[in-house]
């Protein structure tokens, strides 16, 4: 897990982790007590949440805009914060590794 | 001058009448932080001159007798988890201890367009995640009722810097009850608005479907007035709604008579501390007094409103913060001779353990195999809330409750036990994932001193009612003292 997280995690860490994860998967596991066969997922609230809708409905039109270019960021302003420039790219290690 | 006593109302006021100027102001709150935010540690990120420049800005506006914005001159403070450009904003995390944003979020720009003063960046928990704000990378924030508890989290530094005075009002963020637990542990007023309300353009995001920007203020007025100016439509933002803003400060002075209240059996039952109970009921008696009428309700979901939340909410960040991995911007381990272990070492290094927990748990929860089972699962779970509160809301106005089962607890009490820390927000939590608006206010404190928080919760889009019912509240107790 902690690979797909991309995290290192020190030997004292993945014991620590195991543990309170494992008591929060537990407590997380309650949700099975719930019979969910007819409900749909609500992934936001914004979208109807097959509740019925009539709370919701037109209220929530997501703001839309016209797909018309607009000045973004400069360049020298998004290079700003890099730990590694060249001035022009973002600077990494190697990315091919022997 | 009292900087204690005074509110958003009153500082505008005070500025137009020119009872006393901006700059001068702007100099006794920095004079005040530097005095006694090293015991409370409510601000991590000062900035006089920008303050002060901003603040001649208004008086010599006053000085020609220009019309002045609506907020003119009015001093608040920014969770460090908003971004402001210029200004160092590192969101509580290691990860970002350099990070200089190059815009602005929206609800902030739109405060300093109004008139009002940013005097610094408030700590918190590490990305917004913890519950006592013992999760910021540099070092908690203590409750200024009481130096030896936590002020909550994790807009722990708004809440605190709110109740100590060291500003007027502050903006926090909550995602689970971050606006409204501290509010309730620090005796200020907390509004969390309606999902969409208030823009996230700007908000360093945490859990995208469950995060709100909202105002902590020292009364309800002033949460309404600074509303008004943060909330609406933005471009940036596009789950931001397109729904007209009341004038808040209008709708608060509507009385509450003939407004139906939900009260909640599953909300007063096992872990509620018995002097939180009789505070709280005792509020609600009031509101019955003033001519509300009582319904009892039922949310029969509420026990699967904390699992379902660290589950949607974790899922959500482990997505969010896959971002920060050393490239662009933010910290860059020195150790690390490949890309992989930049990845590695960049996010290990940067983030604290409550972050690291919670994105493995998320990345668990999106994993292939487990997918179904806790993620899907805990989406169904978020529907059965929303029905429960849309059934509610055909028979009531309102919903009210406790703010939090406790009082605020001490500095490290529940720092090793991650699961005893999530419940604290066990009842804040469900409108964050029902989108609905909720506002923590003062109602009463326990025998030593610690205040007590009222939670109502309204619905969507009609934070007015709410407001208007928390308004009573405080008018109810300035009467009664």
């Amino acid at each position: 897990m902690a690979d797909l997280a991309n995290l290192e995690l020190t030997a004292e860490e993945r014991v620590r982790f195991v543990k309170d994860l494992n008591s929060i998967l537990e407590y997380i596991g309650r949700l099975n007590e719930l019979n969910t066969d007819d409900v749909p997922p609500m992934a936001q609230v914004l979208s109807s949440y097959g509740a019925g809708g009539e709370t919701i409905g037109d209220k929530f039109a997501y703001a839309q805009r016209d797909d018309i270019p607009r000045p973004c960021l400069e360049h020298e302003e998004a290079l700003k914060n890099a730990p590694d420039s060249d001035g022009n790219f973002f600077k990494v290690p190697k990315v091919i590794e022997k | 001058m009292n900087l204690n006593v005074l509110t958003v109302e009153s500082t505008r006021v005070a500025i137009r009448e020119r009872q006393f100027t901006a700059a001068r102001l702007v100099e006794d709150f920095y004079r005040k932080i530097e005095a006694e935010d090293p015991v409370i540690h409510a601000y991590l990120t000062l900035c006089e001159d920008r303050a002060l420049q901003r603040a001649r800005r208004i008086d010599d506006l006053a000085g020609r007798g220009d019309p002045l914005p609506p907020l003119a001159g009015v001093p608040v403070a920014i969770k460090d988890v908003m971004v402001t450009k210029g200004l160092r904003s590192t969101a509580g995390s290691k990860i970002l201890e350099n990070f200089v944003p190059p815009y602005d979020c929206t609800a902030v720009e739109r405060l300093e367009t109004a008139g009002a003063i940013v005097l610094g960046k408030t700590n918190c928990d590490e990305f917004a995640m913890g519950s006592s704000n013992e999760n910021s990378a540099y070092g908690p924030v203590c409750n200024p009722h009481d130096h030896s508890r936590v002020p909550g989290g994790s807009s722990g530094g708004s809440a605190a810097a709110v109740a100590a005075g060291t500003t007027v009002a502050a903006l926090g963020s909550d995602t689970g009850g971050s606006i409204r637990q501290p509010a309730a542990f620090c005796g200020v007023v907390g509004l969390m608005p309606t999902y969409g309300r208030v823009s996230r353009y700007g908000l360093i995001a945490f859990a995208s479907s469950l995060d709100h920007i909202g105002p902590l203020t020292k009364t309800v007025k002033d949460a309404a007035i600074v509303l008004r100016y943060i909330a609406g439509r933005d471009r940036q933002d596009s789950t931001s709604a397109d729904v007209p803003v009341p004038d808040y400060e209008q709708e608060i002075e509507q009385p509450v008579k003939g407004l139906r209240l939900g009260v909640p059996k599953e909300y007063f039952g096992e872990g509620l501390d018995a002097e939180v109970r009789t505070v709280v009921e005792a509020a609600i008696q009031q509101l019955a007094e003033d001519g509300c009428q009582i319904v009892p309700v039922s949310l029969p979901h509420t026990p699967y409103a904390i699992p379902a939340y660290y589950v949607i909410a974790t899922a959500e960040a482990s997505s969010n913060l896959a971002r920060y991995d050393g490239v662009r911007y933010g910290y860059r381990s020195p150790r690390a001779k490949t890309l992989s272990e930049m990845y590695r070492k960049s996010r290990d290094e940067g983030f604290g353990a409550e972050v690291k927990r919670r994105i493995m748990l998320g990345t668990y929860a999106l994993s292939s195999g487990y997918y179904d089972a806790y993620y899907l699962k805990a989406q169904k779970a978020r529907t059965l809330l929303a029905r429960d509160f849309e059934q509610a809301f055909h028979k009531v106005d309102a919903i009210v409750t406790p703010t939090t089962p406790t009082a605020a607890f001490k500095l490290g009490e529940k720092a090793d036990d991650p699961l005893a820390m999530y419940l604290a927000d066990i009842y804040t939590v469900v409108a964050d994932l029902v989108g609905i608006p909720g506002i923590s206010v003062p109602c009463g404190q326990t025998k030593p001193g610690l205040p007590i928080g009222l939670q109502i919760l309204g619905k969507h889009f009609d934070e007015g009612t709410i407001l208007r019912l928390a308004h009573a509240v405080e008018h109810g107790r300035a009467s009664a003292t």
